[in-house]
């Protein structure tokens, strides 16, 4: 089979060799979103005008990162003399193919010489931009599924799950639970039918990683669940993605059904006896169905909503049966710690966080977009080399990470490198990856207020302390904001942190006062100064006393 | 005057049950004057809210901008309030109205309900605040004695253990709504 | 190698007192068998438990985390705390968070003096609600032939849900909407009388642990719940299994 895998990366060579120029147009959500479709068409248009067809070819490819400066577009990627340019109109089709044999279209050039280029290291994002996603070819002649054939051809199962283990990958969708260990469990969980789930239902306010992935990279989503398939002894896999995704689901839909022709899904995967089945299910909104319990629930067509654990979904999953739930980044790494090692992805990163981390970038910053950066990281090259700083020139005040789950790290702090243990100790956590960047004129009273809106009104309902607990919290960050609290309601609130963080049912309840929490550990005078105005003792009995006679 | 501790109620928005379970300790009342003065409540004749109270019962729930007011300036005369009966602990039967507009509330009471006179007060009687709610809503409480009405014997109770200076355990005697 | 054992005998330690338990058995079993008092809203014998209400949480040793006593099966050596002040003080904050949410008012309510919420309010010692009501807008339901619901009553407990589906098998009841605006609904969000499901066999009214379901035609007080049924339920249900 690994023939197979080389005639095609072969033939991939071979065509890309026929041309002299290739142009790669940006079609993920973010460029999609400013007619990117079109300014690929108006190229194709112009390529055919000027009778280049032959010599010159253009492609749709994944997301490029600096989504700010959107759209996006590369001529000859990964080849001296690249180019990039951005902010790209359909008007612009005609000087860039114009510009193909001459001087670049100087006033749409994008630097790529800049930290934002340079600093990153893809691993998960290796093929993000580079590749036509509706295309198997293109992410075989990048070593795809070559990963899942390695497994399948020259290792055991538990080879598999022994290089994960080595690479000291933890679940990037948030709760950092050692992937190998994970997989540990549940591949000696009894019981002859498993189930691998990739949770694709990233719901964090600003975080985008997962979306981009499946739209860039699909193919790595399957070679990555199909490897963990054959480490758990799982014959059926389950994508579940939200549907507000409805880019991502189509490519990934396409995926599935180019792997499956290429035998590298469905039975007797290449020549194998190994069988590995893809379905997608489709999340209809809830942010609570990321939690892994509730996500079976839904899976199961039942209301989605999380139940106690133990026992964990990695002995009674789905259908009661041992199930695997990784994100949809930790799958992503798979492939290439097959490939190349666990040894190899552990000697990246930093204590006990390893590998790279993909974060999207929002908020008050120059170079919103997606970002792909070792663990260990400083913050501060993130915000200000990385990201470029503050747009508008302000100072940063803060940053959130991990969404809802998460907190504000103020400034200060910004020497703290990225990993677990770090950002834990600051009150906050990893999450999923979303880091939104505020400058000075944001209010963190208004941040804890927003985060807690958004976890009262996702909460699923189903215990009292997050159902009702959240309500209370927000009426309360609410007369903050209008400057009408008084100090017993600030007393009422820590308590209520204190109450629904430790009782609680599942990871969404008991992580919501995280926001609340942090700003006030960091952010404390910006609350007192939100209480409403004392009124003179004296002059207030005066009048009292006057009103009730 | 004498030395003896003083005492006050006051009538917010309730239905008087409460003060009549306070009148249900019977002679109780002569030891309870033994040991305290009744120094303002709408059962006495005074008009004024004197300068400083020991215990202070409130029945009722705060509804209209007087019980509001009226509330406020008491705590501030008060040294140990006591909220007293359902509608001073949680607003019982008053808050049921809160679910509407006062608009609406008004409009029932005044127009679609009445037969002489269709016609909604502004002068005269306070404005009703735009919900019912307990006491403790807006002034801090010192006592909750729950009940619809706290019995008699509860009432005294607490009353005496109050005089006596302990805080009194209702927790066996005493449960919304009872 | 498989083990050519299994233990299924377990002995635990409940707030000091040596306890033995089959492996089957839940924290709260136990509890209740050994005339240890752990509050729950949620929990009904005889059908599955859903740990929504938080008010048996309990503390266990080795573990930072709360756990629900109604989910959490008895191991070896385990050593449980379930009466600590910091236990007693959440409680009484969930209960404080139920009655603010929709409208209770005990004095004029059906099931005045025989109400589980009512009554765990002064067996635990709430002599008021110390966070501000939520006062939300809820229809009472009265279109039923023998019973009527008023949702300004329900705590979503469940319970409802559970037996009409585990134990009747009609499913008339569920949950619909996200978060507090979470409500019981029978079918499709249709007035309980033209829901075709139900069969009017009642179990929902008399497992209620509020006034929020009843029989019609009951006044203030007036509502007693029947649950000597329920053993019997449970057995009919063992012997399904």
């Amino acid at each position: 089979m690994f023939d197979r895998l080389e005639e095609i990366t072969k033939a991939e060579q071979e065509t890309a060799g026929r041309f002299d120029h290739t142009v790669d147009v940006c079609v993920a959500a973010g460029c999609m979103s400013s007619q990117s479709v079109a300014i690929k068409e108006a190229l194709e248009k112009e390529v055919e005008a000027h009778g280049q067809g032959h010599r010159c070819r253009v492609r749709g490819t994944g997301c490029m990162g600096l989504c700010a400066a959107g759209p996006l577009i590369t001529v000859d990627a990964e080849k001296p003399g690249e180019i990039m340019y951005k902010q790209v109109t359909v008007g612009d089709a005609a000087d860039i193919v114009a510009s193909l044999d001459s001087t670049p279209v100087e006033r749409l050039r994008c630097r790529t010489d800049v930290p934002f280029f340079q600093r990153q290291k893809k691993i998960a994002l290796e093929n993000s931009g580079l590749i036509d996603p509706e295309r198997i070819e293109e992410y075989i002649a990048r070593e795809g599924y070559s990963g899942l054939m390695r497994a399948l051809t020259e290792m055991s199962p538990s080879d598999v799950i022994d290089e994960v283990v080595a690479s000291g990958l933890r679940g990037r969708g948030g709760g950092g639970y050692p992937t190998g260990l994970k997989w540990t469990t549940v591949a000696k969980s009894d019981g002859d039918v498993k189930y691998v789930i990739c949770n694709a239902d990233e719901g964090d306010p600003g975080a985008f990683m997962d979306r981009s992935v499946l739209e860039s990279d699909p193919h790595r989503i399957l070679e990555g669940m199909a490897i963990a398939g054959y480490a758990i002894g799982a014959s059926q896999g389950y994508v579940y993605v939200r549907g507000e995704y409805p880019t991502a689901v189509a490519r990934l839909k396409t995926a599935i059904r180019q792997a499956r022709r290429a035998n590298m899904l469905g039975s007797g995967i290449g020549g194998t006896l190994f069988n590995f089945h893809v379905d997608i299910r489709l999340g209809a909104g809830a942010f609570v169905c990321g939690e892994e319990t509730a996500l079976i629930a839904s899976i199961e067509g039942k209301r989605g909503t999380p139940r106690p654990r133990p026992p964990y979904p990695a002995e009674f999953g789905l259908w009661g049966r041992p199930t695997l739930i990784n994100n949809v980044e930790t799958f992503a790494n798979i492939a290439p710690i097959i490939r190349n090692g666990g040894d190899w992805y552990a000697r990246i990163g930093s204590g006990a966080s390893k590998g790279t981390k993909v974060f999207a970038l929002a908020g008050s910053i120059i170079n919103t977009g997606l970002i792909e950066v070792p663990m260990g990281t400083p913050l501060r090259e993130i915000v200000y080399e990385i990201g470029g700083g503050i747009s508008g020139g302000g100072e940063c005040k803060a940053i959130q990470t991990g969404g809802p789950s998460g907190g504000c790290i103020p400034a200060g702090y910004f020497d703290t490198p990225v990993d677990y243990e770090s950002l834990s100790a600051l009150g906050s956590i990893m999450g999923s990856g979303g880091m939104i960047v505020m400058d000075e004129s944001a209010s963190m009273v208004d941040v804890a207020r927003y985060f807690m809106e958004f976890c009262m009104t996702e909460s699923c309902g189903r215990c009292v302390p997050c159902r009702v607990g959240t309500v209370h919290m927000h009426n309360i960050l609410d007369k903050f904001s209008r400057h009408e609290a008084t100090p017993h309601d600030l007393e009422l609130l820590e308590k209520l942190c204190d109450m629904v963080r430790n009782t609680s049912l599942c990871g969404l309840g008991q992580t919501a006062p995280n926001p609340v929490m942090s700003t006030l550990r960091y952010f404390r005078d910006e609350y007192m100064d939100c209480m409403m105005p004392e009124l003179n003792g004296a002059e207030r009995v005066g009048e009292l006393m006057e009103v009730a006679r | 005057m004498s030395e003896k501790p003083t005492l006050a109620t006051v009538w917010l928005d309730g239905c008087s049950g409460c003060h009549m379970s306070f009148l249900d300790i019977d002679e109780r009342i002569l030891d309870l004057a033994a040991q305290a003065d009744l120094v303002y409540s709408p059962l006495v004749d005074t008009k004024e809210f004197p300068e400083m109270v020991d215990i202070t019962l409130i029945e009722g729930a705060v509804s209209s901008e007087e019980d509001y007011h009226k509330i406020r300036m008491v705590r501030e005369h008060t040294r140990l309030l006591v909220s007293l009966g359902d509608c001073a602990v949680t607003a019982n039967v008053p808050a049921m109205r809160n679910r509407f507009a006062v608009r609406s509330v008004l409009e029932r009471a005044y127009i679609e309900n009445a037969d002489l006179n269709q016609d909604i007060p502004v002068q005269v009687i306070p404005a009703l605040r735009e919900t019912s709610i307990p006491v403790h809503q807006v002034v801090p409480v010192d006592v909750f004695i729950p009940g619809c009405p706290p019995a008699a014997d509860t009432i005294f109770f607490a009353l005496t253990e109050l005089l006596a200076g302990r805080k009194p355990d209702l927790r066996t005697t005493t449960r919304f709504g009872a | 190698m498989k083990r050519p054992f299994k233990t299924r005998i377990k002995t635990l330690k409940i707030d000091g007192i040596d306890v033995g338990a089959r492996e089957d058995e839940t924290i709260l079993e136990l509890a209740q068998e050994n005339d240890i008092f752990i509050p729950t809203l949620c929990h009904l014998e005889g059908v599955h438990d859903v740990g929504s209400c938080r008010l048996c949480l309990v503390e266990v040793r080795g573990t930072n985390k709360l756990l629900p006593a109604c989910m959490t099966y008895a191991e070896e050596g385990m050593e449980v705390i379930t009466n600590s002040e910091r236990l007693q003080a959440y409680r009484r904050q969930v209960l404080d968070l139920l009655f603010s949410e929709r409208n209770h008012v005990c004095s004029v309510c059906v099931s005045n003096g025989h109400c589980e919420l009512q009554w765990l309010a002064g067996k635990l010692g709430i002599s008021h609600v110390g966070v501000p009501y939520l006062y939300p807008q809820l229809e009472v339901d009265a279109s039923h032939r023998y019973y009527s619901y008023d949702p300004n009553r329900c705590i979503l407990c469940t319970r409802c849900v559970r037996v009409c589906d585990e134990i009747e098998g009609a499913h008339t009841w569920d949950v619909m909407g996200r978060g507090v605006e979470c409500l019981v609904i029978s079918d499709l969000n249709q007035p309980w009388g033209t829901a075709e499901s139900c069969t009017r066999c009642g179990k929902c009214v008399q497992v209620c642990p509020t006034g929020a379901l009843f029989n019609k035609g009951r006044a203030v007080a007036e509502m007693t719940k029947r649950r000597d049924f329920l053993p019997y339920l449970q057995t009919m249900r063992e012997g399904r299994k």
